[in-house]
């Protein structure tokens, strides 16, 4: 009798169970960890920071779930070791959300990151998350953004709405770190808005494809990712504060798609943070299909890029032009390169980088990264890292 | 009125026989068409295994899904799911049938979807024997066909025509094609290069009949000639008709596929 009820008890919870999986279509574990070195072959320029080498691991693991209506829920978590610098190691939820899409519409909730815009050489439009800054200084890691993000496609184009509350500090390298301004990233940052991180940010984009042509405007209210940097009077000496202003965006981004040229163009007008300003990235890609009579493909990518704050602009980057190239070799092991240079029209300031992947066997990946500063002039935002050339190896074991 | 109709019956045997070769060509290719008009929308999954010349293996996983389009070329989603790096990346195309298909690729981790030149079609699909364009909906208007003569796939009778295409771009001369005279699929394809030399021969088997009409193969096997290296490429779950709509090839689509 009492083994029976206990039978019935297990039954049912194994009933239970099995109708809780039989709701999901999946749960999966996928992701990568990895260990890089980087080697620094010039001294630093202060020297509180290390020299010559430095060792690190990171790991992205990522679980993926889907329910029997389709809805899912992803999250994706990051962790970064670093020997040298304890602000670079870190951990972020990059993503942790869930997910409605039905015929006409989609819902997210929860942690999720959003990419907008075309070009190659740097990312203006792309405003939703924070640049994971101590990651790469090339802006393309972004940190997790707590977000509502409805979906509306239409015949007339899709619509997204986002409400974002709550406001990720960009990260900076520590006091010891490479990359790093000068003097120190202090750890206190200065907002605007009396709700500081607590801000609730809103954004707005209308994206559509005529024929060759696709086209998004979007227009954004809240916290600027990108902080002003405020030099202040502490008790330890002068450091930086990052101050975070609240602005107004708009923005618009194209690309032409026009067989093997890819006319590119973002602008975005700013204002809330200092003078309101424009500023621009336009260019175009052309791949040569098949080069040499192998399987490669070269695409050549040249980019104006502009700021009409001219030399005061926060930015590097304000009337400076990038060519760059780009080698898929397109076989099995994936190999691809990609090489620029970013050089001021005005000035001597050059900046390099070298990437380059290659697939070994089927689940790793090893990876060259490089980038070197050349001449650059005492008082461009670059002055800082102008010791901070860099050539780093990565081996990723996928899963 | 009747002698007339009369007569003109008399005389459509003439007319069968003194049909040109690229007239009985384009026949057997609007016929293979016509058979496969209708499907609505395929599903399946696939498995890549890559071999090189020295017979080391590598493996790709993916699912592809095809909404078909009247009046124009096929729409299509590929998902990939192996090699572990790129798994969540995918590829939606529009195909069309004489102007350049429209592209998109969706990289995961950046979250990008960038639209891509699809001046590639002579490009190898992930580093595949097989290029772009050999795996893309074959519309009857995209090439010029040519009847050669009738010969045998695996004891499989079959029409042999070559075929010219007629879009940009093509890595290839010229194509020819063994089409199965009862289920008017391909079983056997021979490639040539832009020099006019046989560069890669395609073998499908395993063909098999869904919803009683349409023709799937399970299996199509690619062998390059002048690089020894092959590309062997399995279908499975074969689903039709399942409801795909438009949406379902849509940019934002690409975003949750996976």
């Amino acid at each position: 009798m009492e083994a029976r009820k206990k039978g019935g008890g297990y039954r049912r919870l194994l009933l239970a169970a099995a109708l809780i999986c039989s709701g999901a279509k999946a749960g999966e574990w996928s992701g990568y960890v990895a260990a890089d070195y980087s080697y620094f072959p010039q001294s630093a320029l202060n020297a509180q920071q290390f020299e010559h080498g430095r060792l690190s691991f990171s790991a992205e693991p990522e679980f993926y779930h889907s329910w029997e209506n389709d809805d899912s829920l992803t999250f994706v978590s990051f962790f970064r070791w670093d020997e040298q610098d304890p602000q670079r190691s870190h951990i972020d939820i990059r993503e942790l959300l869930w997910m409605r899409a039905r015929d006409d519409w989609e819902l997210l909730v929860g942690i999720g990151k959003v990419f907008w815009g075309v070009t190659e050489s740097q990312h203006l439009v792309d405003i939703i998350n924070q640049t994971d800054f101590v990651e790469n200084v090339d802006g393309e890691d972004k940190l997790g953004q707590p977000m509502i993000n409805a979906t509306f496609l239409r015949e007339w184009g899709t619509v997204d709405l986002f409400v974002l509350p709550g406001f990720r500090e960009r990260t900076f390298a520590g006091k010891g770190g490479r990359f790093r301004p000068n003097p120190e990233i202090d750890d206190h940052s200065a907002y605007q808005s009396a709700a500081k991180d607590k801000h609730v940010d809103y954004a707005l984009r209308w994206s559509q494809t005529f024929d060759d042509w696709d086209v998004g405007v979007s227009h954004f209210y809240g916290t600027s990712r990108e902080p002003r940097i405020i030099p202040t009077l502490a008790p330890a000496g002068l450091v930086l504060t990052p101050f975070y202003d609240i602005i107004n965006q708009t923005a618009v981004d194209v690309q032409a798609t026009l067989d093997e040229w890819l006319w590119k163009v973002e602008v975005i007008h700013r204002s809330g943070q200092g003078e309101t300003f424009n500023a621009l990235t336009a260019g175009f890609e052309y791949t040569f299909v098949g080069v040499m009579e192998s399987s490669a493909d070269f695409g050549l990518i040249a980019e104006y890029l502009y700021d009409d704050r001219g030399a005061s602009a926060s930015t590097a980057f304000e009337d400076d032009i990038f060519i760059g190239g780009r080698l898929a070799i397109n076989d099995a092991a994936s190999s691809e390169l990609l090489f620029g240079v970013i050089a001021d029209l005005h000035e001597s300031t050059r900046f390099y980088s070298v990437e380059a992947s290659r697939r070994l066997g089927d689940e790793w990946v090893l990876s060259l990264e490089a980038r070197f500063i050349s001449s650059v002039e005492k008082r461009d935002p670059l002055a800082s890292f102008r010791h901070d050339d860099v050539i780093q190896l990565e081996l990723a074991h996928h899963f | 009125m009747k002698k007339l109709v009369l007569m003109m019956l008399c005389l459509l045997p003439l007319m069968a026989v003194a049909q040109t070769s690229e007239e009985k060509g384009l026949e057997i290719a609007v016929e293979a068409d016509k058979r496969d008009m209708g499907f609505g929308d395929v599903s399946s999954s696939l498995t890549m295994t890559l071999k090189n010349a020295n017979g080391n293996t590598s493996i790709r996983k993916m699912r592809s899904k095809t909404l078909e389009v009247q009046g124009d070329g096929d729409k299509g989603l590929t998902i990939f799911d192996k090699p572990a790096d790129v798994k969540g990346t995918a590829f939606l195309s529009f195909t069309h049938v004489l102007e350049a298909d429209d592209q998109w690729l969706y990289l995961p981790a950046l979250k990008r979807v960038k639209r891509i030149s699809s001046k590639n079609k002579s490009g190898p699909f992930m580093g595949s024997e097989f290029a772009f364009e050999d795996l893309s909906s074959r519309e009857v208007e995209k090439y010029k066909y040519l009847y050669l003569n009738d010969d045998a796939v695996g004891g499989e009778d079959a029409f042999v025509i070559e075929v010219r295409p007629n879009y940009k771009y093509s890595g290839y001369t010229r194509s020819v094609v063994w089409i199965s005279k009862t289920t008017y699929q391909p079983l056997k394809i021979n490639y040539y290069d832009r020099k006019n030399s046989l560069l890669k021969t395609m073998v499908a088997t395993g063909y098999k009949q869904y919803l009683g009409k349409y023709w799937r193969p399970d299996e199509m096997n690619m062998v390059n000639h002048q690089t020894k290296k092959e590309t062997l490429l399995e279908f499975s779950d074969y689903k039709f008709q399942t409801g795909l709509k438009s949406r379902d090839f849509s940019k934002a689509s690409l975003k949750r596929a996976r």
